[in-house]
């Protein structure tokens, strides 16, 4: 590594990961990528306190495989576990558990970082923690990170106890979330935004369940083959899942015992499911909306239930008030919401543009890993103190999105 | 879908010859997670003592490393007397080690040549030997061989290293029937290209098989009494016999 970093040409590296981000902040147009999948190995655990120490193309669902067993789990998971640890800090993901946990950076402790001018740097509270709060949420801007300690979370055993509650208006989903914040570790909605003028979605809440006694056999799901044909994802279609979601899971409403896969993953449990957005594919929205700002947040909504566009996968939550752990990190206190826009070219484009004036004028924030279009003022909205994170950045790393964003050259 | 009702191998202790290899760190992955022993082989001490601390995690109850040059046969006798002192009950033996350099190398080189032969089949039979012995006397387990689909048939751009593979599946036909009486296993393991370190400088490396589902069918094989020879990804046996029924007057004119 430190070879191949010395050698090349400033601007030109990015490490790589699993690809998981949705547009183009793990993507190095004309440039080189670098394959991270095989630093992957486990370097210690400590059986006492749950310290891991891994290198960063080392994926969660590894994690999971090998250390729930052991009775230990992530501090923090995104929706997938088809991620890498290395992508996960560059992104300084959040999870359900946000409004109590902060983000997946606030459980890294301490890093190696091998930068193209001064090799492998390492990186904790004491010593060189403006390099980690850079490198955390810094899109793998300031070097390959090579390994990373992590906290990981004591729990009694694969099974959640969650409950499911439908729910009819903002402010429904907003008091439930108040309610449930100090009684659930994790919290999150999903949202039918075809619902029209009266917002309704379901609200999932769960803790990790104490030993339920009962045998987990993981499930290799389906997987979706080919890219389905553009038509068949139209608002007739997305109208009526969205119907039959929301009635199947109000029929479901109450407390149940569940595995965590399909607490935490459900869409993982169909391989390839982007491929149900034909070829081509789509956008991702996330932002977040400070809450004193609840109308900006209520219009944001209208705006997409008007358009008919809005997608099956929807989903919302309060973060918490944590500090963020990195200095471009995204979740901040606020609400954001996540949806899926099947891409229908200028239209699709002109729809987002019209949410991003929203949110620019909420004060509020779009997500670097979610984004394929923001344009550089709504960045600089987003993240105004990205310059003082520009010093970290390492000569030889640059990315397409930071280009786009930032009109970096290099 | 066939089903295998014959009894598992009962893999347990396993030795790997060639541990830092592309294909073996994703095989001892998977016997790690099965919970094996593991004793495995490699140059590297460093690689080794890292290799043990990944596996140990993984599940692997124990991992014993000895670092050796395989290719040098001179020091084969030091690592099969550890083995013997060290890890006497194993039940597998897997080599797993090989070279593959450019081809226009070995054609310019009589050196290139020759280490290419001396790693990929001389070396390989050498030490197969020495552990065939000991399975033969104890009468159990399994040896394993990773040779490669090139040594089906000769081809342009890869005959040297594909003639050294073949003349080692050749090998380990020969030692099956041997150590067939005596109840011990001989698998000859045929991969396509797999994307490893070993595949990476070539052009089209990208599309090349995924090594954790080759490692899958490598495992799986090891642990069922079957097949003999096993191809992976399994569409290789049928595209390797549609090679091999190309008439060589032909054969001899394509470049690939």
């Amino acid at each position: 590594m430190p070879e191949l970093l010395r050698a090349a040409a400033p601007g030109s590296l990015l490490p790589y990961g699993l690809g998981r981000s949705y547009g183009d902040s793990c993507l190095n147009a004309g440039r080189e990528l670098i394959d991270c999948r095989r630093l992957n190995r486990f370097l210690g655990f400590d059986e006492s306190t749950g310290m891991l120490r891994c290198e960063s193309g080392v994926s969660l669902s590894e994690i999971i495989d090998i250390f729930l067993p052991k009775g230990w789990f992530l501090p923090v998971t995104p929706g997938t576990r088809y991620v890498t640890v290395g992508g996960v800090i560059a992104n300084d993901v959040h999870g359900k558990n946000h409004h109590c946990a902060g983000t997946f950076g606030a459980h890294v402790r301490q890093i190696g970082l091998h930068r193209s001018n001064d090799g492998l740097v390492v990186c904790n509270a004491d010593c060189n923690s403006d390099m980690l709060a850079a490198t955390i949420g810094g899109l793998g801007l300031t070097g390959v990170i090579a390994w990373a300690d992590i906290q990981l979370k004591r729990v009694a055993g694969p099974w959640m106890d969650a409950e499911t509650i439908p729910f009819e208006s903002l402010a429904a989903f907003l008091d439930l979330t108040r309610e449930s914040n100090n009684r659930f570790e994790y919290t999150v909605a999903w949202l039918d935004c075809f619902a029209g003028k009266n917002l309704r979605g379901i609200f999932f809440r769960g803790n990790h369940a104490a030993d339920a006694g009962k045998t987990f056999h993981p499930k290799r799901g389906p997987k979706l083959p080919f890219a389905l044909p553009a038509w068949m994802l139209n608002s007739y279609s997305i109208r009526a899942f969205n119907a039959a979601y929301y009635k199947v899971h109000s029929l479901k409403k109450g407390a149940s015992v569940v595995p965590y896969d399909s607490f935490f993953y459900p869409l993982d449990s169909i391989r390839q499911w982007n491929l149900l957005y034909g070829k081509q594919g789509f956008l991702q929205y996330q932002c977040v909306i400070p809450e004193t700002n609840v109308e900006a947040f209520e219009e944001l909504l209208d705006r997409i239930a008007s358009s008919g566009m809005g997608s099956f996968l929807g989903v919302m939550k309060q973060f918490g008030s944590a500090p963020p752990a990195g200095m471009l990190s995204f979740a901040r206190p606020g609400l954001t919401v996540a949806l899926d826009f099947a891409m229908r070219g200028e239209r699709t484009l002109q729809l987002m543009h019209s949410l991003d004036e929203i949110v620019q004028h909420s004060g509020g924030a779009l997500y670097p890993a979610k984004d394929a279009r923001m344009s550089p003022a709504l960045f600089e909205a987003s993240f105004p103190r990205w310059r003082s994170f520009v010093p970290y950045i390492d000569p030889k790393m640059s990315s397409s999105f930071w280009r786009r964003v930032t009109g970096a050259q290099s | 879908m066939k089903t295998d009702t014959a009894p598992a191998t009962n893999m347990k202790q396993v030795v790997i010859l060639g541990a830092t290899s592309g294909m073996a760190l994703e095989i001892q992955r998977q016997l790690a997670r099965r919970g094996c022993e593991l004793f495995l082989v490699a140059r590297s001490a460093q690689r080794l003592a890292e290799l043990q601390a990944d596996l140990t995690l993984r599940g692997a109850r124990k991992v014993l490393t000895y670092s050796a040059n395989l290719a040098a046969v001179q020091q084969h006798a030091a690592v099969f007397d550890f083995a013997q002192r060290s890890f006497p009950k194993f039940d597998t033996v897997l080599l797993a080690y090989g070279s593959m350099h450019e081809q226009k190398d070995s054609e310019s080189s009589i050196d290139v040549l020759l280490e290419e032969l001396q790693v990929n089949f001389v070396s390989a039979t050498a030490i197969l030997t020495l552990f065939a012995a000991d399975l033969e006397r104890r009468h159990t387990g399994c040896l394993a061989a990773i040779t490669s689909v090139a040594g089906d048939r000769g081809r342009r751009s890869n005959y040297v290293y594909g003639s050294a593979k073949g003349a080692l599946s050749l090998f380990l036909q020969g030692l099956r029937s041997r150590l067939h009486p005596a109840g011990v296993r001989v698998i000859t393991i045929k991969p396509g290209p797999v994307q490893t370190p070993m595949t990476d400088h070539m052009a089209n490396s990208a599309r090349f098989a995924d090594p954790e589902r080759v490692a899958r069918d490598i495992v799986r094989a090891l642990e069922r009494r079957s097949p003999d020879v096993l191809y992976t990804p399994k569409v290789w046996r049928y595209v390797m016999t549609a090679v091999e029924h190309i008439p060589e007057t032909i054969f001899k004119r394509l470049s690939f």
